[in-house]
């Protein structure tokens, strides 16, 4: 289908370290500008009829035999369900393994004096808080679109600089009416987001 | 304390006590043992299997690393390893999922409750395309992989076979035993200074 202003139902920029949660209809075409380069993006999508259903990092992983995420990806939840399908990417490769941020987290990678810093996971819970049926124990591991984690051979995981550049994109299909819900990352201990969290776009197609 | 086989394709749960270790060894060889872990005292606390990778920059499980709860605290350390190689990154297949949703709900949750599980006894090989693939011949007869409860931990456990693997599951067995608590040299607390914090935050809960 062609994407153009006709079509386009909604699109939003989310300031840099703030959330989004927002519902997306079966069919309609969900684009994630990184507007500046080297953006983070957590994202979670949900079956928006039953929020048990949920996006399953292991299963998308598994489903594919690959832990990169690009054009082709089937974003599959815990019970099977395809949620979205990556149906174009211009930065070429997103991390599921790394998960979100949290005031714990930083704790113990950077320093106990790190607890008050602004992370995802309180994001997370500031977008659930006024949205009914959803509570911590909703929150799975996440997709972090526009971030680099390499695996190697021997088992490691590293973090590497981001290969996102400004104006990058990716865009999907939703399968299914799903919830998406993002924290635009605010970390600032580590690469993820060039040091300088920064304003994303997000754009629906009918 | 007591030991337990499980049977083929079976489902286990209990809680391990915080100052008590889980054995678990491979009777056959290639056994798969999908576990997840809650904190019995508020299971909203549970087993992060990104928090678990990123703290120790692993995609790996093995001797002298540990498991990561979502509040920066330390579930379990794996203090002993034969088999060398533990998979956390493939999840389960569909008889695993319902093994772990029927044994959740047997303590009060369900399946919004599951998470990531871990893959004891199986190995995953990534390339560096990203690709994925399982690596045969991982664990053998005789293999065994201990768990240290650094809390009281609600572990749910079953011996389905690894999603990836095309072949029959495998019985595994448990011994629960009283251990030491983790002293100030011990391996896994030294393993990484993200551990050490790791270990901090764990004692503050108790204090």
């Amino acid at each position: 289908m062609t994407l153009n202003d006709h079509n386009l139902r909604y699109r939003h920029v989310i300031p840099a370290g703030d959330f989004w949660i927002h519902e997306i209809q079966a069919g309609e075409h969900f684009r994630i500008v990184d507007l500046h380069g080297n953006q983070a993006v957590d994202t979670l999508f949900y079956n928006a009829k039953n929020y048990a259903d949920r996006y399953s990092a292991q299963d998308t992983i598994r489903e594919q035999r690959n832990i990169y995420l690009t054009t082709g990806t089937r974003l599959m939840s815990n019970f099977g369900t395809a949620l979205l399908t990556i149906t174009a990417d211009t930065c070429g490769r997103h991390d599921t393994l790394g998960g979100a941020c949290s005031n714990e987290s930083n704790m113990v990678r950077y320093a106990i004096e790190k607890r008050h810093m602004h992370a995802c996971r309180a994001s997370f819970m500031k977008a659930i808080m006024n949205w009914p049926g959803l509570e911590k124990r909703d929150i799975p591991p996440n997709i972090n679109f526009f971030m680099n984690v390499p695996v190697t051979p021997e088992g490691k995981l590293t973090f590497e600089d981001g290969i996102s550049e400004p104006g990058k994109y990716v865009e999907m299909r939703a399968e299914i009416d799903v919830l998406c819900l993002i924290s635009n990352c605010p970390q600032l201990n580590n690469p993820c987001n060039g040091y300088n969290p920064t304003p994303v776009e997000v754009l629906i197609w009918a | 304390m007591f030991e337990e086989t499980i049977q083929p394709g079976a489902s286990w749960s209990h809680v391990l006590k915080h100052g008590t270790a889980l054995r678990i060894t491979d009777l056959e060889g290639g056994a798969n043992l999908g576990a997840l872990f809650y904190n019995f005292e508020c299971a909203t606390e549970r087993y992060n299997m990104p928090d678990t990778l990123k703290a120790q920059h692993i995609a790996r499980l093995t001797k002298g690393f540990v498991l990561y709860s979502d509040m920066g605290r330390i579930l379990c350390s794996i203090t002993e390893d034969s088999a060398g190689w533990h998979d956390p990154l493939a999840g389960c297949s569909i008889a695993g999922r319902d093994s772990f949703v029927v044994e959740l709900e047997k303590w009060g949750l369900w399946p919004r409750d599951l998470v990531a599980n871990v893959n004891f006894f199986s190995r995953i090989d990534v390339a560096a395309d990203g690709g994925m693939s399982y690596h045969e011949g991982n664990s053998r007869a005789g293999s065994s992989v201990e768990l240290r409860a650094e809390m009281n931990v609600l572990t749910i456990l079953n011996t389905c076979s690894h999603p990836l693997a095309q072949h029959e599951p495998k019985p595994v067995h448990l011994a629960v035993r009283k251990v030491a608590p983790p002293a100030e040299d011990d391996a896994c607390r030294l393993s990484r200074p993200e551990n050490g914090r790791g270990f901090v935050l764990t004692e503050r809960y108790f204090a």
